[in-house]
């Protein structure tokens, strides 16, 4: 038998969903982690993501303040920094292979949003 | 000439660079004939141009222009050796020594020969001349040999012989008659300056020396002995001292010829004998031999339309010429010596860049006539455009050839007629681009091929690019002027939608005219314009996620993700409680404090949670919002004035502050910068700035675009002596249609040059309100002006918007990342090292 050891993400609770900015970003503390969550209005509803706030081309805590997207039907975020941008969906970057984001799950429960990590 | 049965004989004898153009274009032309060529050389055409290149490794197949594959192909007849000895017009025949050849037609291509000066001595062994292939074996042979070598003649084949023997490894000189070198293209000061370009390559130059014997040298193989009585030794003789048509068989043959020699033709390029036509160096029209390969080449094409039953005309050739003499690079357009009558001429000399310029223009200085370019070619293909095609010069001619390239009116494609000759090698016109791209060619290497403009001596390459994307872009114009995958507009397309259709918000926009969600290029340009348009509160609910962080927060976001503060100081003007209210929020905040360019005060080091509380301490003492985080009017400079310099004229200050109440929060496609003089001293720059006023005894002096940073560019004066109230109708005008019909991030500098017709065309619509817009331009400034708002003040009154400005949305703890360390009394940002070191610290507020 393999033996694995397996973290299971947790779901942690973060803010009402009021308090999230329709196309853009907030960010969470979590555990010392920091973690940007994005609200997108598309014609389906809204739609949110949740990726790492760090950013690793910038060094820096802001990816929450970037501009939101997409790039080739792709929703994105754009660095404030150096705009580069990020899928929200992979957290790969665009112009560079060698770096992304992490991505997390991110869900609604009664009107309050979850991130699990 | 025709039998309906048989094809006519066109015999052609010389196979050089024109005698190949021509079958070229004969066969091009798809006129049904029997083409045969008689070439007295051991190989089909080559290019003579380069022939110098065969001493840095070039091989006869590289040189070669054709080959007997693609002669065969074409079904052209040729024989190579074959030395034409003499023609029978009455049976219309060619003889070599062993064959006969009929014709119908006959097409002299004879060329010419190098002129070797009768000097006693001059036929000994290692004195050669330079014009074929085997002369360059014969020339690398005897290098092999020999120390030193001599080239006859300082002309421009006299140089290019010099190259060819410096590259055969020997030391070599120059022998020229005339005082100076290249006589006919270049005026005594281009030659001077050659020479010393040319000596400094290590190649010495002798002018003013006429040889009279070649006679037996002492240390050297040959001693050359010149009239002043002085002497050379050198160990081989290059004879280059000019060219002589190859006449003798039309001489033989009887046909007309001219004094100095040269086959008599008309413009159709026909002798005096209508079945036989001459091209090329052997030709002679008007009294004149063209050693040029471009003039070829149009009577070649001028002789094929005409056999294949079309009109050809020779009338004439531009003897203008550019090219690099042993990497020194030289230039010649029209009358460069100034001779026409009345002409008058500028010129700048460089001396220690080693560049000289010439402009010569008519009496009426309203075209350009000719022109000298020594060490710094870049400006020849503008300046022959506007020879060739006679364009009228701009206001100040000599900025044609001054350095200051950012002020040098540029000719754009645009501006050139489409009969403007782009190559004159091939005759390709600026239509027959166009043609070219209408039929299907989508880049240079397409027109190219297409067109073989740039094929000949490839001057006009970096032309034919300017024309290719000039007209590519006319066409692509939507295509490759779209902001983003979003919006396929431009920014003063959707400036235009987002005004007449009475257009809010971002979202409303994309509906109706675009494609996804958007990204971090169309939304703040649409951000801005909806700013520029309505004036509205840029952070509403709506227009904040259009923002780039530093519009969204207010600040200019640092390397670490910390913000600048900068409050607006108007002028540059301060009072001392102004200066200590900066200062006591500086020191509660621990922020970095740095004198900024657009004089005043700029606050670093303000995390993103705090900047709510530092604003509300400025708004609370009387600042505003500098707006130094936006695509809007930034600061106005200004020195103290007439109120307290000995000097000044205006007030400059108050003037300066004026504007910028007026201005302040104006949304624009790029930051906007002013400045203020208060006399001709100009102690606050203000020719570097966006709009620059500069006060004089009866005014204000109006100056505009310029601009500072990376590529700066002096400002254009606009109007002079102007009253308060003309000039800020006039600051209006210009800032408002530059709101309107700029492109995204496109300062004012580059706007203005991208307006067809530049400075004079803004003054057109600016002054003399030449679109009819004055009156909506400046209802429309007033607008914005009336809905100032200052955004902080406007943002620290909501509650809902204090909500943005936090790090965490569910923690008021700080981001941990944020750590400084003091340098010079101040905090600046750790770097990873002392972070990881634990000698930074996590900043803690003094409240």
């Amino acid at each position: 038998m393999q033996a694995s050891v397996e973290i299971m993400p947790r779901w942690h609770d973060i803010c009402e969903q009021s308090d999230l900015v329709a196309n853009s970003g907030v960010c969470a503390l979590i555990d010392e982690q920091q973690v940007a969550i994005f609200a997108l209005n598309t014609a389906g509803g809204t739609n949110l993501y949740a990726v790492s706030n760090w950013d690793p081309v910038g060094k820096a805590n802001v990816m929450y303040r970037g501009i939101v997207g997409s790039v080739k039907g792709e929703a994105v975020i754009a660095s404030p920094l150096y705009k580069e941008h990020y899928s929200l969906v992979t957290g790969k970057c665009v112009e560079n292979e060698a770096v992304s984001l992490s991505v997390y799950d991110v869900r609604l429960e009664d009107g309050r949003v979850q991130v699990a990590l | 000439m025709t039998t309906s049965t048989t094809h006519p004989k066109v015999l052609v004898i010389g196979n050089g660079m024109v005698g190949h153009h021509f079958v070229e274009q004969l066969v091009a032309s798809e006129y049904p004939c029997d083409i045969t060529v008689l070439s007295g050389e051991n190989r089909l055409a080559y290019d003579r141009v380069y022939l110098s290149s065969w001493f840095t490794g070039a091989t006869a197949a590289d040189l070669a222009m054709t080959d007997e594959e693609t002669y065969t192909k074409w079904g052209v007849n040729f024989k190579l050796n074959a030395r034409v000895e003499s023609i029978d017009r009455k049976n219309k025949t060619v003889s070599t020594k062993t064959d006969t050849f009929n014709y119908d037609v006959l097409v002299m291509a004879t060329g010419s020969y190098p002129f070797v000066p009768p000097i006693p001595g001059n036929d000994q062994p290692h004195c050669l001349v330079y014009r074929t292939i085997e002369d360059l074996q014969a020339i690398e042979a005897s290098a092999a040999v020999s120390k030193t070598g001599v080239v006859v003649g300082g002309g421009l084949l006299g140089l290019e012989a010099a190259n060819a023997l410096k590259q055969a490894g020997v030391e070599t000189h120059v022998v020229e008659f005339a005082p100076q070198l290249m006589a006919v293209q270049l005026d005594g000061q281009g030659g001077d300056l050659l020479r010393t370009k040319i000596e400094d390559l290590g190649v010495t130059v002798h002018t003013q020396k006429a040889t009279q014997v070649i006679e037996a040298g002492e240390q050297s193989r040959y001693r050359m002995v010149f009239a002043d009585g002085s002497h050379l030794e050198t160990d081989m003789i290059l004879f280059s001292a000019g060219i002589r048509p190859s006449d003798a068989l039309g001489r033989s043959a009887e046909l007309a010829v001219g004094e100095r020699g040269g086959i008599v033709i008309n413009n159709q390029c026909q002798t005096s004998d209508p079945d036989i036509y001459a091209i090329g160096e052997c030709a002679l029209w008007d009294n004149r031999i063209f050693g040029l390969v471009a003039p070829g080449y149009t009577m070649a094409r001028a002789v094929a339309a005409n056999i294949a039953g079309k009109e050809g005309e020779f009338a004439g050739a531009d003897m203008s010429t550019k090219l690099k003499l042993m990497g020194v690079e030289v230039g010649s357009i029209g009358d460069a010596h100034a001779r026409t009558p009345g002409a008058l001429s500028y010129t700048y000399h460089n001396q220690p860049d080693g560049v000289y310029k010439k402009l010569v223009v008519d009496a009426a200085q309203k075209q350009v006539i000719g022109a000298v370019l020594v060490g710094d070619t870049s400006d020849y293909d503008t300046l022959l455009q506007y020879a060739l095609n006679g364009i009228e010069l701009p206001e100040h001619a000599e900025s044609l050839i001054l350095p200051s390239s950012s002020d040098k009116p540029a000719l754009g494609a645009d501006a050139l007629p489409d009969t403007a000759t782009i190559c004159s090698c091939h005759n390709v016109a600026k239509c027959d681009i166009s043609a070219a791209i209408d039929g299907g060619c989508c880049s240079v290497g397409d027109v190219k091929s297409a067109t073989k403009a740039a094929t000949g001596c490839g001057g006009c390459a970096a032309l034919l690019k300017n024309v290719v994307d000039s007209e590519l872009e006319k066409r692509g114009v939507e295509v490759s002027k779209a902001i983003c995958e979003h919006f396929n507009f431009t920014r003063q397309e959707l400036y235009h939608m987002v005004k007449v259709e009475g257009i809010r918000s971002f979202d409303a926009l994309l509906e109706k005219h675009g494609s996804g969600l958007g990204c971090d290029v169309c939304k703040p340009a649409v951000g801005s314009i909806l700013a520029s348009v309505w004036n509205d509160y840029i952070l509403t609910q709506t227009n904040l996620p259009l923002q780039d962080t530093n519009d969204t927060y207010l600040g200019n976001m640092q390397k670490d993700g910390t913000y600048s503060i900068v409050p607006r100081v108007p002028g540059g003007e301060i009072t001392p409680e102004g200066l200590i209210l900066i200062g006591e929020v500086a020191k509660k905040y621990g922020l970095y404090t740095k004198i900024t360019g657009g004089q005043r005060i700029d606050l670093f080091g303000a995390r993103v949670e705090q900047l709510p509380d530092i604003w509300q301490e400025l708004v609370d003492g009387g600042f505003e919002t500098g707006h130094a985080y936006a695509k809007a009017l930034r600061t106005v400079k200004s020195c103290v004035g007439s109120t307290w310099c000995r000097y000044g004229v205006q007030d400059s200050v108050g003037q300066a502050i004026d504007l910028e109440n007026r201005y302040k929060g104006l949304r624009a496609p790029h930051k906007i910068k002013f400045a203020v003089s208060g006399c001709t001293r100009e102690c606050a720059e203000a020719q570097g700035k966006d709009i620059g006023v500069i006060a004089t005894e009866k005014g204000w002096n109006l100056y505009v675009c310029g601009n500072g940073g990376m590529k700066p560019r002096h400002a254009d004066l606009f109007a002079t002596d102007i009253d308060d109230e003309t000039l800020v109708k006039y600051i209006d005008r210009v800032l408002m249609f530059y709101v309107k019909t700029a492109d995204r991030l496109q300062r004012t500098s580059v706007w203005m040059e991208n307006l067809e017709g530049g400075l004079d065309y803004l003054k057109s619509v600016v002054i003399d309100d030449a679109l009819g817009i004055c009156q909506e331009l400046e209802d429309q400034m007033q607008a914005v002006v009336d809905a100032y708002q200052c955004e902080w003040k406007t943002t620290l009154e909501s509650p809902e918007s204090r909500k943005r400005f936090r790090q965490f949305v569910n923690s008021k703890e700080s981001d941990s990342n944020i750590q400084f360390v003091d340098e010079r009394g101040q905090i600046r940002p750790a770097t990873e090292a002392e972070k990881i070191a634990g000698t930074s610290r996590i900043p803690v507020e003094l409240v």
